[in-house]
């Protein structure tokens, strides 16, 4: 037992696997202690925040000011002020002008407001440009100077009695907060989703949903699969034959379909996290008995088992002594294989949206429904889909690393 | 030899059949593997069956070990009808009759410690509630027997011996379980030659100390010759010769016989390649 | 004397197992093979006979494991050699190799002819296809086997006569050394006898130059081969002729093993078999003396602590104990 669970440890695949699955689950443990509340908690009123920190603006403006001069500070403001399409508009004025733009990076700002301040001209009418689209770029002008001129914005507040407005002070260019005296800051780290929910939050308790899920459909899966195939395949004769025929239909009736007419029939109210789980693993045994029968039927007639026989031991005896030991190996294997297609199977099934009841937990399969239905990946938004796929991806991969490197520990013909 | 045969025909019947017959599969699928044999073992006879793979030998042994069901005709325990239709029955038809099969590798449960073994045979003869030194010396007399010392083999896994020694051990087993018949089912095949002799010498140890009626199942005439009493030649589920060992070996009557004697390599007269296809 | 078709000096080679631990199933062999010769290997399972037969061909692949030595077939020494250009230059046309159960390695979806023609093919390029057919006709009547088979599949045909039509077409280029472990073993005595046929005539017409036959079934040794040679736990412990060996075997090794021989002949029946006890060494960790002291009869002190030397008696004959050999002749005549 030792030596096998060494040469399990030894196995390189093995624990690759396993550090990937230990990593993903210590993530699941660890996180909600940092980061504790709902999940599902909507902290954002828009959707799909970009990931990073925000900073409480109301909080930044009572906080202590410090004056800093830094050289670049409006050559930043202006990098960040100009969008894309403000980029692409000037190099428009800059053809309409006939000025070659030969070699203008766009990505490159500082040459390209060097080019704007050389040729840009008020007055100048490109051909073809309309009075609107002038007044546009004059703009765009005033902005982009401007960010270099000394102005100051004023706060004020309306006094909600008189409806007084009051000035509350100035703020300067050259003024700046600490971050750590603003009272609220908040790290997003993978942004938020179509509901305003912290993906990384809930990413880390969809995770523990959909192990959860595929656990559940993993042992109620090997455990019909384990008791079909023993029965199947000791005992032999008629019983083998029903169980083989059962099976058989349960073959070729793609389980996929079955599992969406179940859940479809479930109904949206039936449908919790568990439910969904025992589904799948009531669709997937089919593979499992299968194999345990074929396994079984090569150990049925094993010397062993017919010296158990003329010892006279009972049946549930040999069954449970000299055929289960031989095949639990396997099984586990079968197992862990069956836990990863569950995840799967979840993630299908959500994907289509039949999953688990949308307002109770977050599965990874929910998460790229939501994801998909409010257009994340034809907006951009990939914090919200893209981990995701990355999770899933994760857990399958680690799941089937650990069952090649058992495999090449247990299966004789296997090993190098 | 042959008044000692006659010796041995006179000893009251252990086992014997008529008409057994094994049949799998049904329809135009049915094939016979086992094709109306008779036999007569006596008590305390050497009996070797020999036959090539396909012969219908192992099925045969299976039936008469009732781990197979028999298709046709009858077979006799001790000069009753045997009657293995329930449990109880078979379990107390086993205690009769017991086997050492030919891959000594896969005859133990490789979870289960030597002891286990050995201990359940001990319980199997109604000796479940002995006190714990009797079953120790129970066990150590029965390895003794097989020059195994069971100080070395406590506490130790099957897997943990060589393939002579885990054969010898399926011999203390029979030791400990004393039935009155032993099937052996080529206890040496899978074993070095060296060892071979050991395991013979038991087997021959065990029918003139214990009594034991000895069926040896093998399909090296050579080693059915040296060991056996009499012999049984099997061909596609039928016994083409019986007989004492000295008259089916150096007097073979059918073709079969003569042929499977004349294509074993010889050591004291040429072996004739000529005579070959 | 006639020419050496194979010589091997000194050859070590080791399997590195999961746990990186060398176990060395093959450990200084040297022996010599004449023209027209052909030498048995005979020992228990696990004494290193097969692994000798797959380092003879020079080429290894992981677990085993080249360690010294040499094998020098024809005058050509193949021990340093490329594993790619022992595969393309010296296997099948200068060794061929017989496993046990080589039958099985036929593709079931080809026909026989096809594989002669890989075979040759893989040699010569050039040759042309209508008379390597040719000379596969010839030689399958030659060896008296139907040529019809040469235009079957491998599942039409019976496992002996599959075990034959393998040995031809891995012949077919006249290797000046075939290496057959155990080719018979899985068949029944009288496709057995075939084969052994089969091969004697090749021998004799010399399709074959030289042969090694491994088998642990010793009267098919000693109706094969010239000379037979015993291995114990990866070392060489007595060479002889096949009568001498099998009559007057000198290690006691070799006695024990050839006091367990059983043939159905008469007196076999009278006879004691020997038996020897205990079990061969780990290859892991051999003794520092002599291998076989633990189960040696004769076994003096010195035995345990001694490497063994080999000696030669002359005329092909020499064996490997702290005996001498007239010591050990008085001591077997006493114990009759």
């Amino acid at each position: 037992m030792k030596n096998t669970l060494r040469q399990v440890f030894h196995s390189g695949k093995f624990v690759a696997g396993f550090s990937i699955f230990v990593f993903i689950l210590l993530m699941m443990i660890i996180y909600p202690l940092i980061n504790p509340g709902n999940p599902l908690e909507r902290i954002g009123v828009g959707t799909f925040a970009k990931p990073g920190t925000y900073v409480s603006l109301y909080d930044s403006v009572s906080s202590d000011r410090e004056t800093l001069r830094l050289a670049d500070a409006d050559e930043n403001r202006i990098k960040s002020m100009m969008s894309m399409e403000d980029r692409v508009s000037m190099v428009a004025w800059f053809t309409a002008m006939d000025i070659s733009v030969e070699g203008v990076d766009m990505n490159d700002t500082d040459a390209l407001l060097t080019m704007w301040r050389e040729n840009y001209d008020e007055k100048a009418r490109p051909a073809g440009m309309t009075k609107a689209q002038r007044n546009f770029y004059v703009r765009l002008n005033n902005s982009i100077t401007s960010a270099n001129t000394a102005e100051v914005l004023s706060v004020t507040e309306t006094n909600s009695a008189t409806g007084e407005v009051v000035d509350k002070g100035k703020i300067d260019k050259t003024d700046y907060v600490n971050v750590g005296d603003v009272a609220n800051v908040k790290t997003l780290p993978l942004g938020t989703d179509n509901f305003g929910r912290d993906v990384l939050k809930e990413l880390v308790s969809a995770c523990g949903t959909s192990i959860w899920i595929g656990f559940i459909a993993g042992i109620v899966a090997t455990l019909i699969g384990l008791l079909l195939g023993l029965l199947a395949g000791y005992l032999g004769g008629i019983v083998d034959d029903i169980i083989m025929f059962v099976t058989n239909i349960f073959t070729v009736i793609p389980s996929f379909v079955l599992l969406i007419l179940i859940t479809y029939s479930l109904g949206q109210d039936q449908r919790g996290a568990t439910t969904v789980a025992v589904v799948i693993g009531l669709t997937s045994w089919v593979w499992t008995t299968r194999s345990v029968r074929s396994q079984v039927i090569s150990l049925r007639n094993r010397d062993h088992v017919n010296l158990s026989k003329l010892s006279g031991h009972s049946l549930m005896r040999i069954v449970m002594t000299d055929i289960l030991p031989y095949i639990a190996s396997y099984v586990v294997m079968a197992f862990i294989l069956q836990v990863s297609s569950g995840i799967l199977a979840e993630a299908q099934l959500s994907l289509l949206g039949l999953g688990p009841k949308t307002t109770e937990v977050p599965t990874l399969g929910l998460m790229m429904n939501w994801a998909m239905l409010y257009s994340a990946h034809l907006n951009g938004s990939w914090w919200a889909y893209f981990p995701v796929i990355l999770t899933i991806a994760g857990i399958s991969f680690s799941m089937n690393l650990m069952n090649t490197g058992l495999d090449q520990v247990f299966n004789p013909t296997l090993r190098d | 030899m042959s008044s000692e045969n006659k010796k041995l025909d006179t000893r009251p019947l252990c086992l014997s059949g008529k008409g057994v017959t094994k049949v799998f599969g049904t329809g135009n699928k049915a094939n016979v593997a086992v094709d109306h044999v008779d036999f007569e073992f006596h008590e305390g006879e050497f009996v070797s069956i020999v036959g090539e793979s396909g012969s219908g030998k192992t099925t045969l042994s299976k039936m008469l070990l009732g781990l197979l069901n028999v298709t046709e005709g009858q077979i006799d325990f001790q000069g009753k009808p045997r009657d293995i239709s329930s449990r109880s029955k078979k379990n107390e038809y086993w205690k009769g009759i017991q086997a050492i099969f030919q891959d000594p590798f896969s005859s133990f449960n490789v979870f289960h410690k030597i002891d286990a073994v050995l201990l359940d045979c001990i319980a199997m003869r109604g000796g479940r509630n002995l006190p714990k030194e009797e079953k120790i010396r129970l066990m150590t007399e029965a390895c003794s027997f097989v020059n195994l010392k069971y100080a070395e083999l406590t506490n130790k896994y099957p897997f943990e011996l060589s393939g002579g020694q885990m054969q010898r051990l399926m011999i203390a087993r029979i030791f400990l379980l004393k039935p009155k018949i032993l099937l052996a089912d080529e206890p040496t095949s899978m074993i070095d030659a060296c060892s071979r002799a050991t395991i013979l010498d038991m087997l021959l140890q065990l029918r003139d100390e214990v009594g034991m009626t000895v069926i040896f199942i093998t399909h090296d005439i050579g080693l059915a010759y040296y060991i056996s009493d009499s012999v049984y030649i099997m061909e596609h589920g039928k016994f083409v010769e019986r007989g004492t060992a000295d008259d089916v070996i150096l007097r073979p009557q059918a073709e079969y016989t003569k042929r499977l004697i004349n294509d074993v390599p010889k050591i004291y007269e040429a072996w004739d390649l000529s005579t070959v296809g | 004397m006639s020419k050496i078709m194979l010589e091997v000096n000194e050859l070590t080679t080791k399997y590195i197992t999961r746990f990186h631990e060398d176990v060395y199933a093959v450990d200084h062999v040297s022996l010599k093979i004449e023209e027209g010769k052909s030498l048995g290997i005979a020992g228990e399972s696990g004494c290193g006979k097969s692994t000798l037969a797959l380092s003879l061909m020079g080429y290894y692949f992981a677990p085993l494991h080249y360690q010294s030595g040499d094998i020098i077939i024809d005058g050509k020494n193949i021990s340093g050699m490329k594993p790619d250009d022992v595969r393309k230059n010296i296997l099948g046309s200068e060794i061929a190799y017989i496993p046990q159960a080589a039958m099985n390695a036929l593709n079931p979806t080809r026909k026989i002819y096809k594989f002669i023609e890989d075979v040759v093919l893989a040699h010569d390029s050039k040759a042309d296809k209508k008379d390597i057919f040719e000379m596969a006709r010839e030689r399958f009547s030659r060896l008296g086997l139907p040529v019809e088979t040469l235009d079957k599949h491998a599942v039409e045909l019976s496992g002996g006569m599959k075990q034959r039509t393998v040995i031809a077409i891995s012949t077919i280029l006249q290797p000046k050394v075939l290496i057959a472990d155990e080719p018979s073993s899985a068949l029944d005595v009288t496709s057995q006898k075939m084969v052994i046929k089969m091969l004697r005539d090749m021998m004799d017409s010399g399709f074959i130059k030289s042969m090694i036959f491994i088998t642990h079934e010793l009267p098919l040794l000693y109706n094969v081969t010239d000379d037979i040679m015993v291995m114990y736990a990866g070392q060489i412990v007595e060479t002889n002729n096949s009568h001498d060996m099998v009559f007057n075997p000198l290690h006691p090794y070799s006695k024990g093993l050839m006091g367990s021989i059983i043939v159905p002949e008469e007196g076999v029946r009278d006879q004691k078999l020997t038996a020897i006890p205990g079990t061969p060494p780990n290859l892991k960790n051999p003794p520092k003396g002599c291998r076989f002291a633990e189960r040696c009869k004769y076994v003096m002190p010195q035995c345990r602590f001694n490497e063994m030397p080999m000696i030669n008696l002359g005329d092909g004959h020499q064996y490997r104990c702290g005996h001498s050999h007239e010591h050990l002749k008085e001591m077997y005549a006493d114990e009759q």
